[in-house]
């Protein structure tokens, strides 16, 4: 039975993740606000938060330079492939590791989750020529393999997490009465872990939008996503801070939106498997 | 007509729209964010209609992550880059490693001769020109004549280390936020220590000795951080050691700062529409110390092709379109002579009208002033005036550059920052082989 929460005790928790909520979306705020100054607002001292001269101009400018719908596209289509891929591989693996384990499961899901630790740059050399010899530099099909690759220990051990709440004598009854590994896996697995492959495939979404490293550093004009748009608005010598703000708020509205309207999902995703 | 001879006519309409798409080349540019770039971006109507057989497209990056990827791309033999912009530091290294085609070549209208004497120089490997200037810079003192006036003082245009003080005691009012002197502090071997390596030729310091022997345990490199945290810490804004180019673009914009040492380039923006002191800036040279040496550095961003380039003559083509003479009178025709890309040509110095502009002056000056091949008082191994032209020394840029900013943060002392920075330059160079 639920515990009555008392109205003050109420009003204080509220106050108190709206407080957090603020924090964590005041550096955003700030952008998105910046990026409908004058570039002299923007970088008004003191700061300001608000200015008497708002623009749109800043939006007019970086359409007007940058050819936007090409990095939005390959940003959908990278993030969206990457994940895509990831899952389908991510899945058998997954229910393997939880349903038929072996003596190194464990050993093997730590091993994968190390590779995470290793900086990226550490690879960039053997990664870099591989990709030019190979002919996926600045190619879709190569980031879209190279960020499953990176992904896939977290698509895994997403997964492993949510199947390992799924009680396994449910997928033996669907073998006592006939199913395939194919069907118990497509028929009885996926639609009792739908909630968690969801979260997982949205999370990787997000986390593939917003690489930056390899998908600026495998790409030059063709493949190049909203990362590399937003790195060429960033200039070392002259205050662009607007323009560029501009910019990073173009880049990162989807992926803001799809969180927003996604966020139920999200939550329940994430959240899945941690209270027994 | 008969169906055999539309067919025919059909193939070699064809034939005709594939030879000329096969006819197109196009070549990949790299490039910073910055204005003079962004500028020749807009202004690609004008090389379309002179080439329309080449077709650009552009890698636009920052210039941290630009440096990365034309180094990774270029050592790796990748091809990915046609034409790429690289600075006055990257030049000498990648000529000597056989990274770059030479421009020798370039058609007689380019004018080589017409290139400033001391850019050219700095682009020059064994003999071969082998980066072309797209704009040049120095740095220069920056200040304001009406704080100047107040205190009843007058810069001079060629002014010491002594009068700098002078002017930024007698500028600087804290309870007003008002400080004398805005200098860089941020670490990095581009931002605090391209200042202070070059302000260190002026007190005859110098990175090393003939034989690669680091000197930041000599009185010269003392006596340049002693007058440095003095006039930072005495004179300048809080919080300065988080303070690079852009930091100080807008303290001074803001009218915070008295007198700002930095890159010419900035004057057009100190004195553009979104300056608050716009009609109150004057300028003079990098302050010396009376030892023959200046405290300005040299920098040019310039267009290079690659030896791995796969379309080397449309990459020259557009090399001499972006950096020759025309070019320059292309941006005066479009946008005004204040906005042509500056510090590259001799012959833009002697043009009367880009002569009203009010920092030209005192930036071919400052170029002038600079040599990168004889940088210091003493003699040196090396090229470069505020950095050292080996592929170290960007590291160890950066990390004395953190020594000297944890410093200026009240972190450390400078004999401790020196001889911090003397150990640590002595290990990798000895490390690196320089030091036997």
């Amino acid at each position: 039975m639920a515990r009555a929460v008392s109205p003050r005790r109420y009003w204080i928790t509220t106050l108190a993740a709206w407080g957090v909520s603020l924090l964590i979306f005041f550096p955003v705020l700030w952008m998105i606000l910046t990026s409908f100054k004058t570039e002299a607002s923007a970088v008004a001292s003191p700061p300001q938060l608000f200015t008497a001269e708002w623009t749109t101009q800043n939006y007019a400018d970086v359409w007007a330079r940058s050819d936007y719908p090409r990095f939005f596209w390959n940003s959908v289509v990278i993030s969206v492939g990457s994940t895509l891929l990831g899952l389908a591989v991510a899945i058998p693996a997954a229910w393997s590791m939880a349903f038929v384990p072996g003596k190194k499961t464990k050993d093997l899901l730590m091993w994968m989750l190390s590779t995470k630790m290793m900086p990226g740059v550490a690879v960039l050399i053997p990664l870099y020529l591989l990709f030019q010899r190979t002919g996926l530099f600045d190619t879709k099909i190569g980031l879209v393999l190279a960020l499953m690759l990176m992904n896939l220990p977290i698509i895994v051990w997403m997964l492993y997490t949510y199947f390992k709440e799924i009680p396994s004598e449910i997928l033996e009854a669907a073998r006592m009465d006939g199913a395939s590994l194919w069907k118990e896996v497509v028929y009885v697995l996926t639609p009792m872990a739908v909630p968690g492959i969801a979260s997982t495939l949205l999370l990787n979404v997000i986390l593939a939008w917003n690489e930056a490293f390899w998908t600026i550093t495998l790409t030059t004009t063709k493949a190049a996503p909203l990362s590399a748009f937003i790195a060429s608005f960033s200039a070392p010598q002259g205050l662009f801070y607007a323009k560029l703000s501009a910019a990073s708020t173009m880049a990162i509205a989807p992926i803001l939106i799809l969180g927003w309207f996604s966020q139920k999902q999200l939550v329940r995703g994430l959240t899945f498997g941690a209270v027994k | 007509m008969t169906t055999t001879f539309r067919a025919l006519l059909g193939a070699t309409a064809l034939l005709a729209l594939t030879a000329g798409a096969q006819a197109e080349t196009t070549i990949t540019v790299a490039t910073v964010n910055n204005g003079d770039m962004v500028r020749m971006q807009g202004l690609m109507d004008d090389f379309y209609a002179k080439h329309p057989d080449i077709k650009v497209e552009w890698v636009t990056l920052e210039e941290n992550v630009l440096r990365q990827n034309v180094t990774t791309d270029i050592a790796t033999g990748g091809g990915q880059y046609d034409v790429m912009t690289i600075g006055t530091y990257e030049v000498p290294i990648w000529g000597k490693q056989g990274w770059l085609t030479s421009l020798d070549d370039l058609p007689a209208s380019y004018d080589v001769d017409d290139l400033l004497p001391a850019i050219r120089g700095g682009l020059t490997v064994d003999g071969h020109l082998m980066a072309s200037p797209f704009y040049g810079e120095s740095s220069m003192v920056m200040y304001r004549k009406d704080l100047m006036d107040a205190a009843g003082l007058t810069m001079p245009d060629a002014p010491t280390w002594a009068d700098i003080e002078t002017a930024a005691k007698a500028m600087t009012d804290k309870s007003k936020e008002q400080y004398g002197i805005c200098l860089r502090g941020k670490a990095g071997w581009g931002e605090n220590m391209a200042f202070l390596t070059a302000m260190s030729n002026s007190f005859g310091a110098r990175w090393f000795d003939e034989n690669w022997k680091p000197q930041f345990d000599q009185p010269e490199w003392k006596a340049t951080l002693d007058t440095y945290l003095h006039l930072m810490n005495e004179y300048g804004p809080p919080g300065a050691s988080n303070n690079g180019f852009n930091e100080n673009l807008t303290l001074f914009q803001q009218g915070h700062c008295g007198m700002w040492i930095d890159a010419t380039v900035a004057a057009s923006f100190v004195t553009g529409k979104d300056s608050t002191v716009a009609d109150k800036v004057g300028f003079a040279l990098a302050p010396d110390n009376g030892l023959g040496k200046r405290g300005n550095w040299l920098w040019a961003w310039s267009l290079a092709i690659p030896s791995s380039s796969k379309n080397q003559e449309a990459a020259k083509t557009f090399i001499d379109w972006a950096t020759n003479k025309d070019y320059l009178a292309l941006v005066a025709s479009k946008e005004g002579w204040a906005n042509v890309p500056p510090g590259t040509r001799t012959s833009l110095y002697s043009n009367p009208e880009y002569a009203k502009v009010p920092f030209a002056k005192m930036t071919i000056d400052s170029i002038n002033a600079a040599d990168p091949t004889h940088p210091t008082v003493k003699p040196v191994p090396y090229v470069g005036v505020q950095f050292v032209a080996i592929p170290e020394f960007q590291g160890l840029g950066t990390t004395v550059g953190e020594l000297f900013s944890a410093a200026l943060a009240g972190q450390s002392s400078a004999d401790d920052a020196l001889a911090a920075a003397q150990t640590a330059v002595t290990e990798e160079m000895t490390s690196a082989g320089y030091i036997k």
